[in-house]
């Protein structure tokens, strides 16, 4: 790791006219993707603003109904909240299935939303890669690339989008909160995640020293029936392969209302709007789960190793959308 | 995306302390005692324990937040002495492995380790054992399935899981059968 510098801070307005005042510095939250980003060089800030102690780490009822997580809410925290586990059981859920207790522990929710992806040439300073730096090529293309993505591809980028929690929040409608030089801004989550494109680089729509400071939850009756399916190489303490967000309600054996994500496959929290549109007031049985996950997944490319996938994501899709109707019929 | 809007709070200048990238002096409270050193701000937490304060307990599995080797206790959480910088945890209680024992009596985690033959090689078994007193205390011990999926944080390449987990079950047990916060 490079040397670097070292500041705490206590209050928002100082945290974002530190960062923002030195481009080579860096917001620390739990530490979990910076400290190894920098010890492995793919990340070399020279500064390190700790904002820990920022007042940000609540969960928070909002006006309209719907709930704030505090940027700095630990991911362990806010998966144990009653009124998330509750009224978003998907969200506590994906959380519970993410990293380890340990690392639950230390992490936020605004770091997790701004985790890196962990493609191993990404992740490799030696190796080419369009993200890591622009204009070097993507090494996973003709490379080991099992666990990259089938959605949302281009020819610059295919590294999957690593988190869980993005995921239920993609299929929520969620609102990222941001404080920045410039002001104050909302933006809707399916916005805050950018497609690779010709820029791989981007990955967010934030500015230099641009805070994250909660992300909003919607009041959505629909989501207190929901729940986060992930299928991985091993059951626990690993990045999903394949995983469906869904929230759902059935009446009279039809969908009434179906929110539906996919992560592990694509370039971003993948919001499966295709699939909503088949399953949107279609009898709630297999016959529509399956014709759902075929829409979704006729754009998906795959690129060698990670054929695979489209058929996993598939069966993933077909079972969670079973299960859960299953469990709404039956309630 | 919606524009910016008319800000509450102006950002107030860089006007934060810099501290490094030279060796500051930096205090810590590890296992109840006032440690001072003096360190570089890119020292992990992990690296301070075991090269400057000398207690090596706790290990280095992979420095990379995939095994747990390193896990210790920041204000009564677990969490990864690897992925955490040392100068973060001022005004933070660190607890690790050397604090584990009341004197010379060892916690009753350890002695069930002992007992149940909990490791072959070793090098895991200070960060299960930290990893295993928080799981009790956070009330995550209730079956089998809940002990494995709450100690996966902790890898054991001599894969002596069955009889940690049994160390776990006596212990909780022991303590009244919940494995809830008491
Ligand atoms: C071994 C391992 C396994 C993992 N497994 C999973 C998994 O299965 N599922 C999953 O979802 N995640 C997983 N993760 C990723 C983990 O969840 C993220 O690393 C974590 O959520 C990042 O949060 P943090 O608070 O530690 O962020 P930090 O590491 O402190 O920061 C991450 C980045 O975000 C920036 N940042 C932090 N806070 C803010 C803010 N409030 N506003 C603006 N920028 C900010 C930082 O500058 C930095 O660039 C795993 C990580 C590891 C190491
Ligand atoms: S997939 Fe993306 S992150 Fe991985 S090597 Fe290619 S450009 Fe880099
Ligand atoms: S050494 Fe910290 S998790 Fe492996
Ligand atoms: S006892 Fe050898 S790694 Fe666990």
């Amino acid at each position: 790791m490079r040397p670097i510098s070292y500041s705490r801070v206590a209050d928002v307005g100082t945290a974002i006219g530190t960062v923002s005042a030195d481009p080579e510095s860096a917001f620390l939250a739990g530490g979990t993707t910076q400290v190894d980003l920098m010890r492995i060089y793919v990340e070399q800030p020279r500064r390190l603003v700790d904002i820990n102690d920022l007042p940000l780490t609540r969960v928070e009822e909002l006006p309209d109904g719907g709930l704030r997580l505090g940027g700095l809410a630990r991911m362990s925290d806010v998966a144990e909240e009653p009124a998330v586990v509750r009224r978003y059981p998907m969200v506590a859920e994906a959380l519970l299935m993410g990293a380890s207790p340990q690392l639950r522990n230390m992490a936020t929710v605004a770091g997790n939303l701004m985790q890196r992806v962990r493609c191993s040439y990404f992740r490799d300073v030696a190796a080419g890669c369009n993200k890591r730096a622009p204009g070097t090529g993507c090494s996973a293309l003709d490379g080991i690339n099992r666990g990259h993505a089938v959605l949302g591809t281009s020819e610059c980028c295919i590294a999957t989008h690593p988190s869980d929690v993005a995921v239920a929040l993609v299929a929520l409608d969620a609102v990222v909160q941001t404080e920045g030089p410039a002001g104050r801004r909302s933006i809707p989550i399916d916005d805050f995640f950018l497609l690779p494109g010709q820029t791989p680089e981007r990955e967010h729509p934030l500015t230099h020293g641009e805070l994250v400071t909660g992300i909003d939850l919607p009041p959505l009756p629909v989501a207190a029936t929901s729940r986060y399916v992930k299928i991985r190489d091993r059951e626990s303490y690993e990045f999903a392969l394949a995983a469906v967000a869904v929230a759902m309600s059935v009446a009279g054996g039809r969908i009434t209302e179906i929110r539906l994500a996919l992560g592990g496959v694509a370039t971003k929290p993948w919001r499966a709007r295709a699939a909503e549109r088949v399953l949107d007031g279609a009898p709630a049985d297999t016959d529509s789960f399956t014709r759902a996950a075929e829409a979704e997944l006729a754009s998906a490319v795959p690129h060698g190793m990670n054929a695979f996938k489209i058929e996993l994501t598939r069966r993933t899709m077909v079972r969670a959308l079973a299960e859960m109707a299953q469990r709404e019929g039956t309630a | 995306m919606k524009s910016y809007q008319a800000i509450r709070t102006a950002p107030a200048p860089d006007s934060a302390v810099v501290r490094g990238p030279g060796e500051v002096a930096v205090r810590l409270r590890v296992n109840g005692e006032t440690r001072t050193m003096s360190v570089e701000p890119r020292v992990s937490l992990l690296d301070a324990l075991r090269d400057r304060l000398e207690l090596t307990g706790t290990k280095k599995g992979c420095n990379q937040g995939a095994c747990g080797a390193c896990t210790v206790w920041v204000d009564r959480r677990r969490v990864l002495a690897c992925l955490t910088l040392a100068i973060s945890c001022e005004n933070r209680e660190v607890a690790t492995i050397e604090g584990l024992a009341e004197g010379d009596t060892l916690h009753p985690m350890q002695q069930a380790f002992l007992d149940a033959d909990a490791f072959q090689c070793g090098y895991c078994t200070p960060g299960q054992l930290m990893s295993a007193v928080a799981l009790l205390a956070e009330g995550h011990a209730g079956d089998d399935a809940e002990i494995r999926e709450w100690m996966s944080g902790n890898i054991c390449r001599c894969a002596a899981y069955p009889h940690i987990r049994a160390a776990i079950r006596r212990v909780r047990d022991e303590q009244g059968g919940s494995g809830a916060a008491d």
